[in-house]
């Protein structure tokens, strides 16, 4: 399995404080293509910085960081940003679609800034075909005020996909969610694994992080645990589940 | 690509705020409108000036004598007996670029007439004097070259002397007496009203120089010597021509004269209603400024409001220029905006002022188009910092941002 990301004893210190603050201390860490991780771990683990790092938002102040088989590592802030563009797709967990802007306009949005230069036609049904992937093609001309958060959630990835990303990389992408939708997103997360997209997840819900192949746990800016999931969750049957659950729920009332 | 949609962007954001846009606008709006009226005002006085000056004539230079001294006893301007008819008929031939010359004497004088007398003033010209001052004679005749020739008693008269002297009779033909000299009267002078400085042109007399010289004054030397030029272009080196001249006939004794034109007096009337218009001009400009320091004021609020968006945009591939061409260009498009509205504004209340107030209001294009580069240029200057700080925002930070 080729290697997709290559952490190399990565550190991040930041010194804005009157303290220097170590946040990732030393993490060397290969993800392979194809991979569907999840990072865990407390408040104050470094997650988040390793998200950062790991998604090109940040710089590590020391080792190396492999993208796709190029140092990232010592890039300047617009390499970086074409990084992010060409390479990476970013889930947030208050899903940061531009308010006022259709669904199909937001997917668009990282298409604006891509050194491809595609004609609006192309561009337009790039958009469409993303939507499509997660099952949003009849929301294209919503705005975001006019969706459930579960449907904002999925522009918001059908976004970070249409650039047709090396990694997907979601930041506590079902934080906001309720638990069905939860296990919705989680559902399109594993058929977009499915088709062989690597995806990078944060998260802090155990039982979220049982959907992915692999857990990581980080602990003081360390990663303290790396281990595969034996009992997998698969979204498809946790969802049957829990509508017999309701329907057994209703049936009781 | 990358530029027409980073405008196309911008110009949703302000389509979405339309409120916003328009209030923020207003300033430029008022400034862009308050300048072009301003000047409008101004430029329309000074225009009025302009052509009461014109009124005097056209490419006029004057050549005065210089001032006299006798026994430590220093004379004004004008004073000294130095120009002569012949100084005069030297430029009138050697000269080139001279249209019309009229040699001339003043004075003042009682004169009677029809048992009435009034006092008033005696030009000795020649009959050029009515091409120079663009005058005309609408009774009568004015007299002839042959009658300035033989230095002879004719006279025109202009419309207050005649009022005053013949009070409705008809003055053409009848005689009036200055210093009881019985002089004809062969017409009556268009009226020309007040000048600029406020005197009444049609209270004067016009006889031949020559019959002022042999006459009147009884001695050789004039009081100035009117000369038209050609054209506004050529009166500088008629100019100096003629100082040229009348140096060389004075065999390189000190200048005794002076050769002015007319320029300098309208340059001179004209700085008045010009220093108004600047100050008009000037506090309408401020106006704008402050316009422009709404827009900046607007853009900073836009940027801290919309950290997230701008987050979102880093975080997705823009670079720091594409966001600062975003927020510039919303800059650029409310000042232009305002501007083209001012520019209309503007125009249409100068109108409406002229309508109401019956002034004369005159639209300069120099305004317009100078207030509506200055509006685009606010919009990149006071566009430019919130914009830099949107550029420079850190994607994490700006994500965080609440």
């Amino acid at each position: 399995m080729p290697a997709v990301v290559q952490l190399d004893e990565v550190h991040r210190i930041y010194e804005s404080g009157d303290v220097p603050v170590h946040a990732v201390r030393g993490v060397t860490l290969t993800i392979g293509r194809g991979e569907f991780v999840a990072i865990m771990g407390a408040s104050g683990s470094g997650k988040s910085t390793l998200m950062n790092l790991l998604g090109c938002l940040d710089r590590p102040t020391r080792g190396h960081y492999h993208l796709d088989g190029s140092d990232v590592s010592a890039l300047d802030r617009n390499q970086l940003a074409d990084i992010r563009n060409e390479k990476l797709g970013f889930v947030f967990q208050g899903f940061n679609l531009l308010a006022r802007t259709t669904a199909r306009e937001n997917v668009e949005l990282p298409m604006l800034y891509s050194r491809r230069h595609l004609s609006s036609r192309a561009t337009h049904d790039q958009a469409l075909k993303s939507l499509a992937l997660v099952g949003l093609s009849d929301r294209a001309d919503y705005f975001p005020s006019q969706l459930s958060g579960g449907q904002q959630q999925r522009v918001a990835i059908a976004r970070a996909l249409i650039n047709d990303p090396q990694v997907l990389l979601a930041d506590e992408p079902t934080g906001n969610l309720d638990s069905k939708t939860s296990v919705e997103i989680m559902g399109v997360f594993q058929q977009l694994n499915a088709q062989g997209i690597t995806i990078l997840m944060v998260t802090h819900e155990l039982d979220i992080a049982r959907y992915c192949q692999r857990n990581l746990i980080m602990r003081d800016g360390c990663v303290v645990s790396d281990v595969r999931v034996s009992a997998r969750l698969t979204a498809t049957e946790e969802l049957r589940k829990l509508r017999a659950a309701e329907a057994t729920a209703k049936l009781t009332a | 690509m990358r530029l027409l949609s980073t405008i196309k962007v911008a110009l949703r954001a302000l389509r979405r705020n339309a409120l916003r846009s328009v209030l923020t606008a207003l300033g430029i709006i008022i400034g862009v409108a308050a300048v072009i009226a301003m000047v409008s005002i101004g430029n329309g006085a000074k225009s009025q000036v302009e052509s009461s000056i014109a009124s005097l004539g056209q490419n006029i230079i004057s050549v005065f004598p210089g001032n006299f001294t006798a026994g430590g006893v220093r004379g004004g301007f004008g004073t000294a007996s130095t120009l002569t008819v012949e100084d005069a008929l030297a430029i009138r031939n050697e000269v080139a670029g001279v249209v019309n010359l009229s040699p001339e004497m003043q004075d003042r004088a009682q004169i009677l007439a029809n048992g009435l007398n009034w006092n008033t003033r005696i030009q000795g010209e020649d009959i050029s004097i009515l091409d120079i001052r663009i005058w005309s004679v609408v009774e009568g005749a004015m007299f002839t070259e042959a009658e300035v020739r033989s230095a002879a008693k004719v006279c025109v008269i202009g419309k207050t002397v005649a009022d005053q002297l013949f009070q409705g009779m008809d003055p053409i033909g009848q005689t009036l007496r200055i210093r009881n000299i019985p002089f004809k009267i062969t017409g009556l002078l268009a009226s020309k009203g007040f000048n600029y400085f406020g005197q009444d042109q049609d209270d004067t007399v016009i006889i031949p120089f020559t019959s002022h010289l042999k006459r009147l004054a009884r001695r050789p030397f004039l009081n100035s010597i009117v000369i038209q030029a050609t054209a506004p272009e050529q009166m500088a080196r008629i100019q100096q021509d003629i100082t040229d001249l009348l140096q060389q006939r004075r065999n390189g004794k000190e200048p005794d004269f002076t050769v002015r034109n007319q320029q300098e007096l309208a340059e001179a009337a004209t700085a008045t209603t010009k220093t108004m218009t600047l100050l008009l001009g000037a506090i309408a400009g401020v106006s704008l400024v402050v316009g422009g320091i709404g827009i900046m004021n607007i853009m900073l609020v836009s940027v801290t409001e919309r950290t997230r968006e701008i987050g979102i945009r880093l975080a997705v591939g823009a670079h720091g220029s594409d966001v600062l061409l975003q927020f510039l260009t919303e800059a650029i498009v409310l000042s232009i905006m305002g501007g083209a509205l001012g520019i209309l504004l503007g125009i249409g209340s100068s109108q409406l002022i002229s309508r109401l107030n019956n002034w004369p209001v005159l639209v300069s294009p120099t305004a317009v188009l100078g207030s509506f580069v200055f509006s685009a240029v606010i919009g990149v200057f006071f566009g430019f910092y919130p914009a830099r700080k949107a550029a420079e925002l850190d994607p994490i930070e700006a994500l965080r941002y609440e």
